[in-house]
């Protein structure tokens, strides 16, 4: 896998337009920080790099799967999977009526229960292995979910405000665990705070404004 | 949770009230041909119940209502699915579904008989009563999939199986249950209808016109009460198993 390339990317919404002409470099096996204010596209740019959503023009290429703008939008309505991905989204995403395994299990079936077990353990995910997630609380859902994405197999992991909801004492420990998960890889993390940057060591920091 | 207002419990005090009041108004009218007592029905039910006759003819009815549900419920499925994934198919069977839902059920027993033999009736008939109702509200629980859990799915490259198991069957599910409930009732009381009306040989609808003809009331009251104990417990031993496989499946 080499850098990703992104080159002159638009993309409106009907009410607005939220990237305009926006190029950059995510380089390989580092992190990168994208910033900026709620509303200016980070989860779009996201969503775009993802596959799940077209961008109006523009180019991508680096991605596991090279894809263009077009090949993009091809394969979504294929439906077809973009392989060696992983991402922690905004919301939990997880699957309500399935205990944490489970839902760890589902992005990746090769791990064992007890290699997912000793993982969450890791996480201070305890004594929920097999209750279902919607009687979890907040804080234990968002780590259930960072920990499926970790525990994927990946090329590149997308981190949409990952930390967000956690506790003080949790969020050290959990941001400590994916730094050293992701030492290597390619992330590209998603955030409002800079000391969330500079914890996860990021390579560069891209501003959108 | 459930709301308790919406699903009344059968209590036994509620249940003694209205056999008292059955039992006041028989002896109030005290005409065993237009009204016998409980007390009655209950002597003839057990006089009919040690009979070999009794149990073929309740095993005759149950198994032809029972096929009847139990291929409506996979084939409503079955078509659910192929509606939400081909717009064409749902486009092509909407007419159909709304045609079954609409014509009275007395029409299609008599259009049936033409048909098939008198003695498959209820197994049409059970049928054609359960599949639009298992098919509208599987496809409605199929159009109600949660969207973002569907692009997690995707991103994470989840295998079909694992998709339709963990995303679609747990969604699926409450609308597949609720439509069962409705539709265990309604195969019952149309495929004993249709042969009340067919007459096919050893069923209970057979025996419930005989009763007329004679006009034997208790003999009329005793094979309802059959039909009714037949399908609250058919009901309540399908309902409980699909909840046990839902537990073990983890879709509830």
């Amino acid at each position: 896998m080499t850098d990703i390339q992104i080159s002159h990317l638009y993309k409106d919404y009907p009410d607005k337009p939220v990237l305009t002409d926006f190029s950059a470099r995510i380089p390989q096996g580092k992190t990168t920080c994208l910033m900026g204010p709620s509303g200016i596209g980070k989860t779009t740019l996201l969503r775009i790099l993802m596959g799940l959503e077209a961008p109006d023009s523009g180019t991508i290429t680096g991605l596991p799967a090279p894809f263009s703008a077009r090949r993009s939008l091809r394969r979504r309505n294929t439906g077809q999977p973009h392989p060696h991905m992983s991402a922690v989204f905004q919301e939990d995403r997880l699957c309500g009526s399935l205990n944490p395994i489970s839902n760890i299990r589902l992005a990746n079936p090769t791990l064992s229960p007890e290699q997912v077990k000793a993982e969450m353990e890791a996480i201070g995910l305890t004594g929920c292995f097999h209750q279902p997630v919607r009687e979890l609380s907040g804080g234990m859902r968002r780590r259930t979910a960072i920990l499926r994405a970790l525990l994927a197999e990946y090329d590149i992991l997308f981190l949409d405000e990952p930390f967000r909801g956690l506790d003080a004492g949790t969020h050290l420990l959990t941001l400590n665990y994916t730094k050293e998960r992701c030492k290597g890889r390619t992330v590209l993390l998603v955030t409002h705070d800079p000391r969330e940057a500079e914890k996860m060591e990021a390579e560069q920091v891209l501003l959108l404004e | 949770m459930k709301n308790r207002k919406n699903s009344p419990k059968i209590r036994l005090w509620a249940v003694c009230f209205w056999l008292t009041v059955w039992q006041l108004g028989s002896m109030a009218l005290n005409q065993k041909l237009l009204l016998v007592s409980p007390l009655q029905v209950l002597i003839r039910l057990s006089r009919l119940a040690p009979t070999a006759a009794f149990w073929s003819t309740v095993s005759f009815s149950f198994l032809r209502i029972a096929a009847g549900f139990f291929s409506a419920a996979f084939l409503g499925s079955l078509l659910a699915a192929l509606s939400a994934r081909f717009c064409r198919v749902m486009e092509l069977l909407a007419p159909l579904m709304l045609a079954i839902k609409s014509v009275p059920v007395a029409s299609f027993i008599i259009l049936a008989l033409l048909w098939c033999p008198s003695r498959n009736l209820s197994v049409l008939i059970s049928f054609l009563m359960v599949l639009p109702v298992i098919y509208t509200n599987v496809l409605e629980g199929i159009g109600a999939s949660d969207r973002q859990l569907l692009e997690m799915a995707q991103v994470f490259a989840a295998a079909p199986r694992q998709i339709i198991l963990s995303i679609y069957l747990p969604q699926i599910f409450p609308y597949f249950r609720a439509a069962c409930g409705t539709a265990l009732g309604l195969c019952w009381k149309s495929g004993i209808a249709a042969e009340v009306i067919g007459l096919p040989t050893g069923s209970i609808g057979e025996r419930l016109q005989q009763a007329k003809v004679y006009l034997d009331t208790p003999d009329l009251f005793a094979w309802t009460l059959v039909v009714v104990l037949l399908s609250l417990s058919f009901g309540r031993l399908f309902l409980f198993l699909l909840d046990q496989l839902a537990l073990r499946l983890e879709l509830v």
